[in-house]
């Protein structure tokens, strides 16, 4: 069974993150990129899946700028077996993002599509419930365990009220949450191999994808700079606080 | 000309920042109070390519050079001076057996060394000899196919932790031409270790000195031919002399960022520290000669990967400027942090004590100077540029 990853260029979760005089966007300029966690996450569930048999080949694929290639890369290192890019100017929306994963999915057939939950930049949660739908595949979002048994994967799901499994048809579509598991270093002999991977470029015109533009970003804005605390008198006072003006007790 | 890191050592470094921040930085304090070696994070390491870094591959190194070691030592270092530190001597070690050793002696070593599953110390300072190392007393003689080892060696990283050590030992006349090299089998009969030294600083690796009574090894131990000691010895310590300098980057590197960090939060008459011009001024120039010197270590590791003729004396300069400057700079970023720079809940006393020990070893600083002017005023030689 090919598995199929995709994986999204972001700023590194370690950077502060500082918003653009104009507030048009996050500064990027001189910040350190690097690939998002989640889907570090589904790149190393799928490269176990490999380990344990399951699966025969990993694709990895990411879309965006030429810099791109950096994290597909790394996904290389940590034992993808070839990469895909899709080049595109800017940051696609989700949808366009899984329309161009629907023509991929379509051409290499995998079995399993495994993206992480969301983007720690854009946070929109939304590219794998999209895909799933363009392809009519079922899917399993938010895994924190997955199975592949025979032509059918059961994945538990963390959800609001604690953990819920499923079992899905193959081929899905799976989501990674953060417990899914903990990624490994790539050590420095992949980081080497990896350069060697293939590595194909494609454009969207060559898939026949129209890039849509239906989300506009407004404005950006830092959260509220945190207020200092206040120091209480007494235990009294603390409870007196809680109940009345934070309102956390009763 | 290009002064960028290529894609490669923009991976290595990453790889070695995400190790350094997960598996060292937040042991490094417990390490240093309670002097723990942390021989599994050293064979975490060895797994991840990091324990025979400028080996050759035949023997399970990565053959890269000593640029890409010191980008790659400096983020390690970062996390845990001392650690790293004593990671850059077992590479150093490493690499001479594999360069220098007969094939035997190689293969039954290397592999296990740059996998990280062994460890190896390098031994040439004596009680007597530190400076004036060519004068070292201990004695190797010949009897059929072994040698017989007596003598001392002090101030051993790693010794009685480690597997295999590196001696310098004296088969022949006086002088460094007398001097023979040796990789031996550290639990060979006849060797014994003292007690682990207290020291200021470097309290993640033990330090101890080696007594050679009658300790008799097969001949086969010896790296190159007699009398190539020193020559292996000074070889060794070149590329040691960038890894300690690259130590110092990294260590100061990570106390400027503290310092960064904490003049963003500390307030003083009602303003955060960095509203202060004075501590704004020190913070520039921190970073600037943090930069120089980083320049010029990565210069002097190119000179060694290219093999210049002068090689030796940039490594010199790089080691002198490198480590002055970088314990000055942990040392201004402790200022910075005042009375919470001197107690041990931050890392910024520690960086101190660590960085120390790098003006001395490895050839003290003044030494350095020796190295350097010594080559200035060779007649008739070429500018240094």
């Amino acid at each position: 069974m090919k598995i199929l990853v995709a994986v999204k260029r972001v700023i590194d979760y370690n950077v502060k993150v500082r918003v653009k005089a104009d507030k048009t966007n996050v500064d990027l300029a001189n910040v350190k990129m690097a690939m998002n966690p989640f889907c570090e996450i589904a790149v190393e569930e799928a490269v176990r899946l490999k380990e344990k048999g399951v699966a025969s080949e990993i694709i990895v694929i990411s879309i965006g700028a030429k810099q791109c290639q950096e994290q597909i890369r790394t996904a290389l290192a940590l034992g993808a077996d070839r990469g895909i890019h899709i080049e595109t100017e800017g940051t696609p929306d989700s949808l366009s993002v899984a329309k161009l994963l629907a023509k991929v999915v379509a051409e290499e057939q995998p079995g399993l599509v495994i993206l992480g939950k969301q983007a720690i930049d854009s946070d929109n949660n939304q590219t794998g419930q999209m895909l799933a739908a363009l392809l009519d595949r079922p899917q399993a979002t938010f895994a924190s365990e997955v199975v592949v048994a025979a032509d059918k994967v059961s994945v538990k799901r963390e959800i609001d009220g604690g953990l819920q499994t499923i079992e899905v048809d193959l081929p899905a579509i799976i989501t990674a949450d953060l417990r899914l598991n903990e990624p490994r270093y790539a050590s420095l002999p992949n980081i080497m191999k990896a350069k060697r991977k293939p590595l194909d470029v494609k454009t969207p015109e060559e898939l026949g994808v129209v890039l849509s533009n239906n989300i506009t970003l407004v404005s950006v804005e830092p959260p509220a700079d945190r207020k200092a605390g206040i120091k209480v008198s007494s235990v009294a006072e603390l409870v007196d606080k809680l109940k009345n003006e934070a309102k956390v007790l009763s | 000309m290009d002064f960028e890191l290529n894609e490669d050592q923009i991976a290595f470094s990453d790889m070695a920042r995400a190790f350094a921040q997960k598996e060292m930085e937040p042991h490094a304090a417990k390490w240093d109070q309670e002097q723990i070696f942390p021989v599994d994070v050293l064979q975490k390491a060895g797994e991840l390519g990091f324990c025979g870094l400028y080996s050759p591959e035949d023997v399970g190194g990565l053959g890269l050079g000593r640029l890409d070691s010191s980008i790659i030592f400096e983020q390690l270092a970062m996390g845990c001076t001392s650690t790293t530190a004593f990671i850059t001597i077992h590479n150093m070690a490493t690499w001479m057996i594999a360069d220098f050793s007969n094939e035997e002696t190689r293969q039954h070593w290397c592999p296990d060394l740059t996998a990280g599953q062994k460890l190896a110390s390098y031994c040439l300072t004596e009680p007597n000899a530190g400076s004036d190392a060519a004068s070292l007393k201990t004695t190797a003689r010949k009897e059929g196919d072994s040698y017989v080892l007596n003598g001392s060696k002090i101030f051993i990283s790693g010794a009685g932790a480690t597997d295999v050590l590196v001696v310098m030992a004296r088969t022949g006349e006086d002088g460094p031409k007398g001097i023979s090299a040796f990789a031996i089998d550290a639990k060979a009969a006849g060797i014994s270790y003292g007690r682990k030294e207290e020291k200021m600083g470097w309290n993640s690796q033990p330090t101890r000195l080696i007594t050679f009574e009658d300790a008799k090894i097969p001949a086969s131990c010896l790296m190159g031919n007699e009398g190539d000691g020193f020559k292996i010895a000074m070889m060794g310590l070149d590329g040691g002399r960038i890894n300690i300098a690259t130590c110092s980057i990294g260590t100061a590197q990570a106390a400027l960022n503290h310092a960064i960090q904490y003049m963003g939060e500390r307030k003083q008459f009602g303003r955060t520290l960095e509203n202060f011009q004075a501590l704004q001024f020190k913070i520039a120039t921190m970073n600037t000669e943090l930069v120089a010197a980083r320049q010029m270590v990565r210069l002097a590791a190119s000179k060694l990967d290219h093999k210049h003729a002068d090689r030796s004396t940039y490594c010199a300069m790089a080691k002198r400027f490198a480590t002055d400057v970088g314990f000055n700079v942990c040392d201004e970023a402790l200022q910075i942090f005042g009375g919470y720079g001197y107690i041990k809940e931050y890392p910024l006393e520690r960086y101190v004590r660590d960085s120390r020990v790098h003006r001395i070893l490895e050839g003290t600083n003044e030494i350095m100077n020796v190295i350097i002017a010594r080559r200035l005023l060779l007649k008739d030689a070429a500018d240094i540029l």
